[in-house]
């Protein structure tokens, strides 16, 4: 079980978390002008790197927020959380 | 090459099983093929098999970072079935649910393939609605299915706890009789044999780190042994497809998941059947050595790391104590992963890219082992002719883009 550092609450059991994918997909500004191509990136196309993944994570079974975090999809390890809106601080609490 | 024969282990017992020639050649890389499949698991070894012996492609390699069959083909849970919903799905499950009825003679390899029949249990009625809605699909593809109703269960499947009031009620099943478990191993060495036989070169201990191209056509792959070119290559690569994709500057719509599985210790026959539930994310079957062999659904995070979380192993644990009382007390021998590729319609790709030359066969999260023969026949198809057969032509990259996706999430969802 991986512990989960969330932003409001502190380290918690993984088990109070759910996963929501790939951070930072901006959601199209104007959907009427987006070509197939452009919707089927947005929509389906992912990153899913091997190493460092900026991805958004809910403490579901806590304060019920949303948060941003940066783990190594290898190690499993989380490397920095944050606020969704904020910066991620330019150090990381622990390296992957 | 020898043929294997009940004689061959006669001769071979005589001389202590000490003269048995290798089952494939471990040849150096040549600088150049013809075709370079990249992944050397069931579905490379068999894209190759096929190249060779339906498309008469002379020059092919193979190439497999570490030792053939050591992804998720050799830690997978063996189950093959071809109850798809929609008939794209089932056509192509079908082909190769067809492809192991013989596979064995066809390889001379006994790949061990039992069709001791597949169960799939529903637990509310909108369940048994899907269920008898699938049972009706798969019969008006052809595909053999029959609804099975909680008095019948009780008979069939002795040890399963088929009562109306616990907490997850089975109310009935779905039953593929011809579905069942094979050897995993078997089918990487048998490909692996019979595709050497035909001068397929398999050459494990090689990593492609680059794909090389050219005026947008693919002209060869660097790897740890060398730079190799080659006229045409297929990646087959299941959790690793999207860091190859990177390398050849396309983007997938594939998240790799960690998928766990277990071994109990060696019992007496208890379970001569496969039982499979989506609604509490288990399933099980007994392998020949005796040992249930158990499944579960996927880690929710992206993981390379082949290893999932505790958790996962406790609710699956749950579930197969939910439904099989009895095994409370079975311990459990051995636990391990591998990295799915899962794909939002939770169907395979296998496809042209846009680098000419370049092809790939991605996507089969939970469920590719079933496919590993067809899966292979369709792709040496789609490289050789450098177009989809019409059996995978639904599953081209482009679904994406055209919205023509194929949901098999109920079909597929934890069962694989
Ligand atoms: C725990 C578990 C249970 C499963 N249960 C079932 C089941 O019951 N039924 C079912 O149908 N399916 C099941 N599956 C899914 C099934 O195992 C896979 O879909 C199928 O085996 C994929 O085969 P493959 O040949 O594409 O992949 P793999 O066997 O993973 O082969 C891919 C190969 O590519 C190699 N590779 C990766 N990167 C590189 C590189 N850069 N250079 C060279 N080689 C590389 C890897 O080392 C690997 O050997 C299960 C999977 C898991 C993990
Ligand atoms: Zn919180």
């Amino acid at each position: 079980m991986l512990l989960i550092k969330c932003p409001w609450c502190g380290n918690r059991a993984e088990s109070e978390f759910n996963y929501g994918g790939e951070a930072g997909i901006a959601r199209p500004a104007n959907p009427d002008t987006l070509t197939d191509a452009e919707w089927a990136d947005y929509l389906f196309m992912r990153k899913n790197p091997k190493g460092l993944h900026q991805e958004q994570w809910n403490h579901a079974q806590g304060c019920r927020r949303w948060f941003n975090a940066e783990r190594d999809t290898v190690t499993y390890r989380f490397t920095r959380t944050w606020r969704i809106g904020e910066a991620p601080s330019s150090t990381r609490d622990v390296d992957s | 090459m020898k043929k294997y024969s009940a004689f061959g282990l006669l001769r071979n017992a005589l001389s202590y099983n000490e003269k048995w020639p290798e089952a494939w050649r471990s040849p150096e890389p040549k600088r150049k093929y013809d075709v370079v499949i990249v992944g050397g698991g069931g579905h490379g070894l068999a894209t190759a098999y096929y190249l060779a012996k339906e498309h008469g492609v002379q020059n092919i390699a193979v190439l497999e970072k570490g030792w053939i069959g050591g992804g998720n083909t050799g830690r997978n849970t063996t189950i093959v079935r071809s109850n798809y919903l929609w008939t794209e799905a089932a056509l192509l499950y079908e082909k190769s649910l067809k492809l192991w009825e013989d596979l064995s003679q066809d390889l001379n390899y006994n790949v061990m393939f039992s069709q001791r029949g597949v169960y799939n249990l529903a637990h509310s009625l909108q369940d048994v609605r899907d269920i008898e809605r699938r049972v009706s699909a798969n019969r008006l593809n052809g595909i053999d299915a029959e609804f099975v109703a909680p008095e019948q269960l009780k008979k069939n499947i002795p040890g399963l706890r088929v009562t109306a009031n616990s907490r997850y009620p089975v109310l009935g099943a779905s039953l593929q009789r011809r579905g069942g478990v094979a050897r995993h191993d078997a089918v990487a060495w048998g490909y692996a044999r019979a595709a050497d036989q035909r001068g397929v070169d398999i050459i494990q201990q090689c990593e492609v780190t680059g794909i090389r191209r050219e005026g947008g056509k693919v002209i060869g792959v660097d790897t740890t042994r060398g730079a190799i070119a080659a006229d045409k290559v297929g990646v087959v690569v299941a959790g690793h497809a999207s860091v190859l994709a990177d390398m050849a500057g396309i983007r997938l719509p594939i998240e790799s998941h960690p998928l766990q599985a277990f071994v109990s210790e060696p019992l007496k026959p208890v379970l001569d059947t496969v039982v499979m539930s989506n609604g509490v994310h288990g399933y099980i079957s007994q392998s020949d050595k005796g040992e249930l062999v158990i499944g579960a659904g996927i880690d929710s995070y992206n993981g390379y790391g082949q290893r999932g979380s505790f958790h996962t192993i406790e609710h699956t644990m749950q579930a197969i104590i939910e439904l099989f009382p009895a095994f409370s007390r079975v311990r459990m021998l051995r636990q391990w992963g591998g990295i799915v590729d899962t794909c939002p319609d939770a169907c395979p790709i296998i496809s042209k890219t846009p680098v000419s030359g370049l092809y790939f066969n991605c996507g089969w999260g939970t469920g590719g082992f079933k496919a590993t023969p067809g899966s292979g026949w369709a792709f040496a198809h789609t490289i050789a002719e450098d177009r989809s057969h019409e059996l995978n032509a639904a599953f081209d990259l482009q679904r994406f883009t055209s919205g023509a996706l194929i949901d098999e999430h109920g079909a597929a969802g934890v069962a694989h």
